[in-house]
């Protein structure tokens, strides 16, 4: 089976910082990877990597290189074009001061899409599969800044969704949310694997291994380990791993 | 050194006297304006012509001259301000050729407005032969003014959260659609306030409309960008040394009529600034 994803001996650096080291890793269609690590592990850094969000950074500087779907996203595909494939949800529910309506549609509308029936049914289909459909159907025109926190990051899954892309990153997606509207998130992501692939990182291990059906290990900038969650969390290979889950340290 | 209490005294008194020092000046200018001004103005003194060698009769001309001149500021200096902020905020690379460009705007607002004035003659008037006319004064206005609203919606630019820009471009947005869809849309309070601001300095001014537009006298309205204008702030000028024997109450009159044109500038700005921060929901 070919990956849907392909990361290649990938080195990442901020002016001389060496924020990710010779990382390899392969993603499959359809999976759910969980990234799992201590503050400056090179998480996040990895996730802009791959929708290419580092191209706005000046110091960023790399080697390496990554596929989707054997296409090398750097030489043989345009930003623009990559990120509607490789959508990202954000650390905070990062609503845009529109209505919920304009949220989700704000994507489709780059995109070209004007015609309002069919805006109405990708945003319809978006909300639904983010499961906020029901909770704000009535109030589709008020401004998504009124919704709650938790409410707000499935609003953002649904703009993600909206552009239709194949990869989903998540970066700490539920870092500010209640346990409730965790769980809600989380139901969401696994529901969504019928269609996507999607990477999770997240500081909240547990949070991996709830949903994650493989589970990476960074530290330092390295990749220690990757693997079956139920392995990872389990019989880590390596000790540095069964120290970070058993909390202790990091 | 004393008794804490009373030096605590002592200051206090010391800083309230400084903010009455600074009160109190401009409440008797407007007291003083007021007072021998409003008993000129009627509808006859706004909307009359001048009559007996402007010693009578209406300031209507000045007013329009200014109202023109003001819109005509705005037509050229607000575009081009707001359209280089944006280069400035959102395209251009940090080097030394921004910094260059970033230093040169705010030195442009230090220069002194008559040099405003004598270039808008050379460049405008002269050389490219606009002649003296609502043209011209725009011009020389406008290159005034535009470090202003370059400076206020560079501000405003800024002051748009970052993550909002992340999330446009997260979805596939270009730099453009980006600044169209979410940056500017949210920008546009700041960015107006600080245009109203720097067109009410600019309607005030004298030395820059000098050379360029202003005239002394016309018997009718301007009709067209070409033409000459009377304008407020000149007007006065030529009210109180040019003419002699005019009424007190026109001179005071038409001051008040400048002050009130730049204070409704003043207070719609901060109407605005107030009704957007209400709505502002970040």
């Amino acid at each position: 089976m070919v990956s849907k994803l392909k990361v290649d001996s990938l080195n990442v650096f901020y002016d001389y910082c060496h924020v990710l080291k010779n990382v390899s890793l392969e993603v499959d269609a359809n999976e759910i990877l969980g990234i799992i690590g201590p503050a400056n592990s090179g998480k996040t850094s990895f996730l802009k990597t791959l929708n290419r969000m580092n191209d706005f950074d000046h110091t960023f500087k790399m080697d390496g290189n990554i596929f989707l779907d054997n296409k090398n996203i750097f030489t043989n595909m345009q930003a623009l074009a990559l990120r509607k494939r490789i959508g990202m949800v954000f650390a905070l529910p990062l609503s845009l001061p529109l209505s919920i309506f304009d949220n989700v549609a704000y994507g489709p509308r780059l995109h070209g899409q004007k015609n309002k029936t069919k805006l109405k049914e990708i945003v319809e289909r978006g909300l639904k599969a983010s499961y906020l459909w029901d909770e704000v159907k009535d109030r589709l025109d008020t401004p998504a800044l009124n919704l709650s926190g938790g409410q707000q990051q499935r609003l953002c899954i649904s703009r993600t969704l909206a552009v239709e892309p194949e990869v989903i990153l998540y970066d700490e997606p539920c870092s500010g949310l209640d346990p409730i509207s965790t769980a809600k998130v989380e139901e969401a992501m696994r529901q969504l694997r019928k269609n996507y692939t999607q990477i999770l990182v997240t500081n909240n291990t547990k949070q991996s291994a709830r949903v994650a059906d493989r589970t990476a290990f960074f530290l330092m900038g390295e990749l220690i380990e990757i693997g079956l969650t139920a392995k990872v969390f389990t019989q880590p290979d390596d000790k540095r791993t069964d120290d970070y889950i058993s909390g202790r340290f990091g | 050194m004393g008794d804490p209490k009373k030096i605590q005294k002592l200051m206090f008194f010391l800083l309230l006297l400084a903010t009455i020092i600074i009160i109190v000046p401009v409440v008797a200018i407007f007291a003083i304006i007021l007072f021998h001004g409003l008993p000129a103005l009627n509808w006859g003194f706004i909307f009359g012509m001048p009559r007996e060698g402007m010693r009578a009769g209406g300031i209507f001309p000045t007013i329009i001259g200014t109202l023109y001149l003001t819109l005509g500021t705005m037509a050229f200096s607000l575009p081009l301000g707001v359209l280089a902020a944006i280069y400035l905020t959102e395209y251009a690379a940090e080097n030394w050729l921004t910094r260059l460009i970033e230093i040169s705007i705010i030195n442009l607002a230090g220069i002194p407005s008559i040099v405003y004035g004598l270039f808008g003659l050379g460049l405008f008037v002269m050389f490219l032969n606009f002649g003296a006319s609502i043209l011209a004064g725009s011009l020389t206005l406008a290159i005034m003014t535009l470090p202003v609203i370059v400076t206020a919606s560079r501000e405003a630019l800024i002051t748009v959260p970052k993550s909002f820009r992340e999330v446009s471009y997260s979805l596939g947005a270009s730099r453009w659609q980006t600044v169209w869809g979410v940056v500017l849309p949210n920008a546009i309070p700041g960015i107006l306030t600080g245009t109203i601001l720097g067109l009410s300095r600019a309607a005030g001014e004298t030395a820059p409309i000098l050379f360029t537009v202003a005239a002394f006298y016309l018997p009718a309205l301007p009709r067209s960008i070409f033409d000459q204008a009377m304008v407020l702030p000149y007007h006065i000028y030529v009210l109180s040394t040019q003419v002699p024997n005019v009424p007190a109450k026109i001179q005071y009159g038409t001051i008040l009529v400048l002050v009130l044109f730049v204070f409704i500038m003043n207070i719609s700005a901060a109407f605005l600034r107030a009704h957007f921060r209400k709505r502002k929901l970040w």
